[in-house]
């Protein structure tokens, strides 16, 4: 799976082309739940979607990977009413719980209205109506309607605990995957040390998250798995799904974690909290494993290649505009070899030391006008990724 | 009988409002009556900024994407909404303002135990509003009302006057409640046992016992969050060994019975409404009472439910769903309480009563949701989503802002002496019952299908709701604003309002409207609690008056 490398002179050629099989096998295993999500062995290209602000640029006409396509896919948005789609085989018992607890609450509350709905109609006030001698209390009565809640809520808290565990209690043996919040996107990291800003698991498999925060608190939320984990910095907390249904899913940050003034004209590109969202991919199981190979092999990728890859997976692209537009921060349009003047009064020029150190310590040389909001990427990436990144805003002309 | 009546009909003695004049007399005041007007003042001021905040973040979501506001002045009114709708609103709004009012005269005193430390919670009340308009002239402050570390100890310098209000609030509802526990041990007169309070002192004298025992826990956790931010020791914060989720705790830990001071009260003035204007005995008065207490006691023991998905231990978490579930009992009992008293009652639909209607559907809805979030894995799945953002509206806004109007119409004419327009106010209160439902109904389907809260952005098959939820809360918003204006207009030119308009049976109806300095011009007899049968119409002046008491006493109980 060599497309994206050797595609790149003639940008219309889809990669999928030099590997006709694969979407073969992945189309009949996928969701068909995306109405707008193009098929990725066609020759057109990729068209739009309509939900601008994720970081994927899978509509920006340059080819791609295989497995990108199916995160550029419109996520499933099915369910019922209430809920979206379950598709985790451990949280089953989550969604019989609600809809139980929901009939629930819907008899008591129909019950409790209708009778105060009855007696106001049967006791209104009106010329000649008394109110009715009536006990002030009654023992029995009450005592039934102390015990009987309690009753029926020791029920919910058992099944709710029985369930509970099952939810947070992986099984000994999972597959296990890295997931590293920070302000404002997630990267997820798999055992051969492929990482990517979109989680791509198996089907079928116990997948194990062992997450943590760089900055403050975030929160794992895959709604269709029914669970939810806090990220917190310094420290693991974990999570697990075993994926049942193959298909395009939401993913999100629950919770609060900020967010930075976005430049007027701009909306769709601001970032913060609500833009910490992105793809949750289950593959068929075979594709997982080819996703781990391909995404692993960036050997032959011209190291601009490699950086306008990292651009998109290292979230580069939620505060750094190619184009030359404002953002959170400077754009890379042109920016090398450039005269640029610092928060400190002196003037540098950008030149790849300069890059290098704003990668690594961005504070330590900044610019005004810009928030002190970029993490730093120290340990993240390695020495031919940072090469990769300095060669691609060098082709930025 | 009825000495009040006759003082007032031989000699006027001059009312509270009238005894001194000039704003000197009102800012220094030590009279319980006047210091729960100018709370009341400040609280429906500050209710009506809350209202805009949230009016700002409802507008700003009715589109995805931008609407009105960018990310970061959406954050900025989301925190404000939140920060002064709890700190400056709902904690004092039935304490502070209606109890105030209230509090001395249903127990037939003078005053509160200590008159001079009511007015310091007063000004205490200002100096931390002050402080937190400060933060927003500071750029204000965009944590969240609850200020989770370690994202609070990153952002604005805004953060500090905000906490700083946070702290001196506390020591406003610390003194309140002082003065209520000990008004209401000491001040009870002759022949006024512990069971023949009016259920709204029982609940006034919970609230007080939580004000008491869990606000310095806030002040405590404020003040390491100052400490943690200028000296640096690493107490919350984990690039200094600190622990941010011992925040959460510190913080729930106040926070959690919190919701307890903003709903017992809420839950008192209702079982007054609905006791009242059914005309019958409060059902199961011990059982009521007993419930506040045991809300009030369970509240502490319940705040690690807030910390399900925080990554807490699996057996705290455990042990915190079952505690939480208890709290579901003595709410229950409540409800099942109210509803049983409109039985065979004599129900007027008075504005009042409709807003006790309301409350206890609302509550109905906002208590049966917590059952959702109580179950732990639901709550895995509903935690920080809109279903809690509704839900805790239920509890809050549902239940303890519409149990404060109704109490405020209630009490308006004897603390004023003017009358409200009864058939505007029926309409605002069925306007506040469809607009907040309107608003929160949709957010519960959201929140189930996974729209995190606090999101300026979102998914497009979500706008439906958003836009629904925004529309409810216009409606809201006008029948509030509409309100405000009104009582404004009755405090100037409202009719005389008669001295017991309600033929309610607490003491505070036996006073003159409105009351004197000290409340009554002689000492007034205790009154049977909840019996209406001596209280008939007055068709001269409106209002009830009690008949010569004409031999043995009807109804059975």
């Amino acid at each position: 799976m060599t497309g994206s490398g050797s595609a790149s002179g003639s940008a219309v050629a889809p990669p999928t082309t030099a590997t006709p099989p694969a979407p073969a096998a992945v189309t009949p295993g996928s969701q068909p739940g995306g109405a707008a999500a193009q098929p990725a062995n066609t020759d057109t290209p990729i068209a739009k979607p309509d939900w601008v602000g994720s970081p994927l640029m899978c509509y920006d006409g340059k080819p791609h990977k295989w497995f990108e396509h199916e995160a550029c896919k419109h996520w499933d948005t099915s369910g019922t009413f209430w809920m979206p789609k379950g598709a985790n085989a451990a949280a089953d018992g989550t969604d019989v719980m609600f809809y139980a607890t929901l009939g629930l609450s819907i008899f008591c509350f129909f019950g409790i209205t209708a009778a105060v709905v009855y007696f106001v109609i049967r006791y209104r006030h009106r010329p000649g109506h008394e109110p009715e001698p009536s006990a002030a209390h009654n023992d029995t009565l009450e005592l039934t309607w102390t015990i009987l809640p309690t009753i029926i809520v020791v029920f919910l808290f058992l099944f709710g605990w029985r369930d509970y565990v099952n939810v947070v209690t992986p099984p000994q043996k999972a597959v296990e995957i890295n997931v590293l919040a920070q302000k404002w996107n997630w990267t997820f990291t798999h055992q051969n040390g492929v990482s990517d800003n979109v989680l791509y698991v198996p089907v079928d498999t116990p997948i194990r998250l062992v997450m943590t925060s760089k900055d403050v608190i975030h929160s794992f939320y895959a709604p269709v798995m029914r669970t939810k984990q806090d990220v917190v910095p310094k420290r693991y907390t974990f999570a697990w799904f075993y994926a049942t249904k193959p298909g395009t899913y939401r993913l999100y940050c629950a919770e609060y974690c900020g967010g930075n003034d976005v430049p007027d004209g701009q909306p769709e590109l601001g970032t913060g909290h609500s833009q910490m969202k992105t793809i949750l991919v289950v593959l068929p199981k075979g594709d997982y494993q080819r996703y781990l190979n391909d995404a692993a092999d960036t050997s032959s990728m011209k190291p601009e290649e490699l950086g306008a890859r990292l651009y998109e997976k290292k979230g580069c692209i939620g505060c750094h505009s190619v184009d030359g537009s404002a953002k959170v921060g400077p754009t890379w349009k042109g920016d090398f070899g450039q005269k640029a003047s610092m928060s400190d009064g002196s003037t540098i020029t950008v030149d790849e030391n300069y890059i290098r150190e704003s990668i690594l310590s961005p504070q330590a040389k900044a610019r005004p006008g810009y928030p002190p909001s970029m993490p730093s990427f120290e340990g993240q990436l390695k020495e031919n990724e940072i090469q990769g990144l300095i060669a691609y805003i060098k082709s930025l002309k | 009988m009825s000495n009040a009546v006759t003082a007032t009909a031989d000699k006027p003695e001059p009312n509270f409002l009238e005894v001194t004049r000039g704003w000197k007399s009102w800012a220094t005041t030590l009279d319980h009556k006047r210091i729960g007007i100018m709370y009341l003042v400040g609280i429906l001021t500050a209710l009506m900024l809350g209202g805009f905040f949230a009016l700002v973040v409802r507008t700003e979501l009715f589109f995805p994407g931008k609407t009105i506001v960018n990310q970061l002045w959406y954050n900025r009114a989301f925190t404000l909404h939140g920060a002064v709708m709890v700190f400056l609103v709902i904690v004092p709004g039935i304490p502070a303002a209606l109890g105030n009012m209230i509090l001395p005269i249903q127990l037939g005193a003078p005053d509160v135990a200590f008159p001079k430390l009511n007015l310091a919670s007063f000004y205490l009340w200002c100096v931390g509003a002050a402080c937190m308009l400060t933060s927003i002239a500071m750029g204000a402050i965009d944590t969240g009302w609850t200020f989770y570390t370690p994202y609070s100890l990153t952002t604005t310098a805004a953060v500090i006057p905000a906490v700083l209000g946070v702290f001196i609030l506390g020591f406003s509802s610390i003194f309140t409640g002082l003065n209520f526990l000990v008004t209401v041990h000491k001040f009870r007169p002759q022949g006024m046992g512990w069971f023949q309070m009016p259920l709204n002192l029982w609940a006034l004298y919970s609230t007080a016992v939580i004000q008491v025992l869990a606000t310095p826990v806030l002040a405590i956790t404020v003040l390491l969050l100052f400490v943690e931010h200028f000296m640096h020791i690493g107490i919350f914060d984990p690039n200094m060994g600190g622990d941010p989720v011992l925040f959460q705790h510190f913080f729930w830990f106040y926070s959690h019975p919190a919701v307890y001071i903003m709903i017992i009260p809420a839950m008192g003035v209702i079982s007054e409404l609905v006791s009242t204007f059914s005309r019958k005995h409060i059902f199961g008065y011990r059982f009521i009472a007993y419930s506040s207490i045991s809300l009030a006691l369970l509240s502490f023991l319940v705040w690690g439910h807030h910390l399900f998905v925080s990554g807490q231990s699996k057996l705290a978490t455990m042990v915190f769903s079952a505690l939480t579930f208890t709290v579901a009992i003595p709410s229950a009992i409540k409800v099942f309480n109210w509803v049983a008293t409109l039985y065979k009652g004599d129900i007027r639909l008075e504005t009042p009563m409709l807003y006790a209607l309301s409350f206890i559907l609302l509550f109905t809805i906002g208590g049966l949701t917590g059952l959702f979030l109580g179950i732990l894995a639901i709550d895995v799945h509903l935690h920080d989503t809109y279903f809690v953002v509704a839900h805790f509206h239920y509890v809050m806004m549902g239940s303890t802002l519409v149990a404060f109007l109704g109490g405020l119409h209630y009490w308006w004419p004897k603390i004023i002496g003017k009358m409200y327009p009864e058939k505007l106010g029926q309409l605002c209160a069925i306007g506040v019952f469809v607009g907040f439902n309107l608003t929160f109904l949709p957010q519960f389907v959201m929140g189930a299908r996974g729209m995190p809260r606090r999101y300026w952005d979102y998914d497009p098959e979500f706008t439906i709701f958003h836009q629904l939820s925004t529309i409810g809360a216009y409606i809201l918003g006008i029948s509030m604003f509409t309100q405000v204006v009104y009582f404004a207009i009755s405090a100037k030119r409202g009719p005389k309002a008669p001295q017991n308009p309600w033929g309610a049976t607490t003491l505070e109806w036996v006073a003159p409207t409105p009351p004197t300095l000290y409340n009554f011009p002689s000492p007034p007899e205790i009154p049977e609690l909840y019996d209406y049968d001596d209280l008939v119409e007055d068709p001269e002046h409106g209002g009830f008056i009690r008949k010569p008491s004409t031999g043995p006493k009807k109804g059975g109980h």
